[in-house]
């Protein structure tokens, strides 16, 4: 016995085993079909780097090229020249308060109907329709999200909302309308994400508490809610980088006006809310060839200063997916995406 | 009233509470439904459902309906979408077979084939691609990809073989095809790599035990294994790509024009418009009431289809439990 062990396998033996010896060799027993395949996937990986590349460092050498401080920090002029035309100052205000508009009502909505599913769920088949009902949302495109806000902010019902045209028509466009739509598109990602880290925390977790004689709120306001609370910022952080990235609902709910217009006559929030305006995606629509104003400098800019944002959110993303150690970080950016 | 909110609610109220907000959210969804169908009601009224075929010039009935009043006349709700929707499904189509080979491949890749440190960076490109903005591939597309193509890729006896009925301008389906394609490549590799990721370690062991390469193996066990997941992921990017208005209303062209299959190579480049991208550029139309209930028949007929597909991709889904493999 003591020999079997102590005598060194020599090489002829390990000869038989695929994976101790060299990739090269054995790839000369492959048949041309397979060999081709494989070069196929290392060129459809390495074309997918490569276009993310080109896109990364063609959108930074433009933004370089073209933005400057005062372009971040000026208004939008009405110009006919792209020296005359001002900043984009307010399309990046207007980013934000939809983004927070947006976010107030989604987050709610997207972690109540979460914990209702988990830890409720009764009636189970009531249970099933919200959840298909969300995953509807998630499939709508967002074009028709928009026309569904102008459909419903066109009601009488709902007039206080939005802008008042000359005539008294309502028009069913302000940042309140856009804001309301976008935090359809930012409530999916959330409730996926809240949903699931719902799942994963342990029973045993939930059946301490109740041992205790905690109820089930209690037990969801002390146990769960900071259990899953890092799946929360994920989900809020998808939703904001969904928020920030549509465009249709912009182009369509706050019109193409540049400047943050105030409705006039009212409080001064409640008229920017009632009001029209931009957001730096519909800013970047409307400078280039296929909106009205042809300044694709400008356009450039603001694109860099989106992409910039991008960035940051998908690097918040992956910052907690990898603070989350026991979720894996594909799973999430699988969520991100559908 | 905030003293008794801090206290611990009874459950019962809690779980209302809680119940009628996720019901909200339903609601909405369901006011979303009827709303648009509501709107689209008349285009339905006079056209019955023919309005999805062929018939007259599409654009001289979109200019048509613009020019009528508050009060618009039946014969202005005339209504024939065929070379719209003919465009949705050319860019879909196409764009989704550009994309499905690119993905699977990447997804082998990734998960198969890269070294490690490869891997890590392919994941987060996959993740920035799908982080994108649409409105970004749309600037890039009409600003790089639209000038190229009309300076570089199309002849002029191209252009002066179909002088007569259209103008060929850089912008048309070969752009839009491209950046859509690159649009939804990510969500597929995304999905195709979280399947394949999930087939059970043993099965690849038992092919090379069986004594094929690795490729074989990919090839006769994990890709068969994964097919449903490679349905249901072409199927979810179907419906991204068919509710892209944006990059669609950038690079297509903008024109009611069918591009025509007989022009040959020509009709790559040929101008066209989706039903998506059709709502975008007639947005501010909608105050002209038989052009509102047109687009808002486009809309449902989008969220019909995006409804009928994320059925579809459900049902695809459900052998898949058979496997054992999430997707």
């Amino acid at each position: 016995m003591s020999t079997l062990v102590s005598h060194p396998i020599s090489a002829a033996d390990r000869s038989g085993i695929g994976p101790r010896r060299g990739r090269g060799s054995s790839m000369r027993t492959w048949r041309w079909s397979d060999r081709l395949l494989l070069l196929a996937a290392w060129a459809a990986g390495l074309t997918l780097c490569a276009i993310a590349a080109a896109i990364v460092l063609y959108m930074g050498y433009r933004g370089i090229q073209y933005l400057s401080p005062e372009l971040i920090f000026s208004r939008p002029q009405a110009s006919l020249t792209q020296a005359g035309s001002g900043g984009f100052l307010d399309p990046l205000l207007g980013t934000m308060l939809l983004t927070v508009i947006g976010v107030a009502i989604a987050a709610p909505l997207a972690i109540c109907s979460a914990l209702w599913i988990v830890e409720y769920g009764r009636p189970n088949w009531l249970a099933r329709v919200v959840e298909s009902g969300i995953e509807i949302v998630a499939g709508t495109p967002d074009i028709v999200i928009a026309f569904f806000g102008l459909a419903i902010f066109q009601l009488h019902l709902l007039s206080f909302a939005s802008e008042t045209a000359e005539g008294g028509g309502v028009t069913g466009r302000s940042f309140l309308a856009a804001g309301a739509m976008m935090s359809l598109i930012a409530l999916p990602p959330i409730f996926v994400t809240v949903r699931d880290g719902l799942q994963t925390v342990p029973s045993h977790m939930r059946e301490a508490a109740f041992a205790l004689g905690k109820t089930r709120i209690a037990t969801i306001r002390r146990v769960l809610l900071p259990g899953v609370r890092s799946n929360i910022a994920t989900g809020v952080t998808l939703g904001v980088s969904r928020i920030i990235a549509d465009t249709a609902i912009v182009i369509v709910l706050l019109g193409s006006t540049l400047r943050i217009s105030p409705q006039p006559g009212g409080a001064p929030v409640l008229g920017v809310l009632k009001g029209l305006g931009s957001t730096l995606t519909s800013y970047i629509y409307e400078n280039s060839p296929a909106g009205e104003g042809g300044a694709p400098q400008k356009a450039y800019a603001a694109a860099f200063v989106l992409m910039l944002f991008v960035l940051a959110l998908n690097l918040v993303v992956e910052r907690i997916s990898r603070a989350q150690a026991r979720s894996s970080g594909f799973v999430t950016a699988v969520e991100g995406i559908v | 009233m905030l003293s008794r909110l801090r206290n611990p609610w009874p459950d019962h109220r809690a779980e209302r509470m809680l119940g009628a907000v996720a019901l909200f959210a339903c609601l909405c969804v369901l006011a979303m439904i009827a709303l648009v169908a509501q709107r689209a009601w008349p285009i339905f009224a006079h056209n019955g459902l023919s309005w999805l075929g062929s018939g007259g010039s599409l654009k001289a009935q979109i200019e048509t309906m613009l020019a009528t009043s508050a009060h618009p006349p039946a014969s202005a709700f005339y209504f024939r979408a065929w070379p719209i929707i003919y465009g949705t499904l050319l860019i879909t189509a196409l764009a989704v077979l550009l994309a499905l080979p690119l993905s699977v491949l990447s997804a082998v890749f990734i998960v198969e084939l890269a070294p490690l440190r490869m891997r890590r960076v392919t994941v987060r490109v996959v993740r920035l691609l799908a982080s994108v903005p649409s409105v970004v591939w749309g600037l890039i597309g009409i600003l790089v990809l639209v000038p190229f193509f009309d300076n570089h890729i199309i002849s002029p006896s191209e252009r002066t073989s179909v002088e007569g009925t259209v103008q060929l301008t850089g912008a048309g389906l070969a752009p839009a095809v491209l950046v859509l394609a690159v649009m939804i490549t990510p969500i597929m590799v995304a999905l195709t790599c979280d399947a394949l990721g999930a087939v059970p370690p043993a099965w690849r062991e038992g092919a090379a035990a069986l004594g094929v390469n690795r490729m074989r193996a990919i090839r006769a066990v994990t890709l068969r294994a994964v097919r449903p997941a490679i349905v249901a992921a072409t199927v979810l990017a179907t419906a991204r790509a068919l509710g892209e208005a944006i990059v669609i209303s950038m690079v297509s062209g903008s024109n009611f024009f069918a591009p025509r299959p007989s022009d040959g190579l020509t009709f790559l480049f040929e101008p066209l418009r989706s039903l998506a991208s059709t709502i975008v550029d007639y947005h501010e139309g909608t105050s002209a009431p038989a052009l509102s209930a047109a687009l808002y028949a486009c809309a449902l007929l989008l969220l019909f289809s995006a409804f009928a597909l994320s059925v579809g991709g459900y049902l695809i889904k459900l052998p898949m439990r058979k496997y054992q493999t999430r997707g």
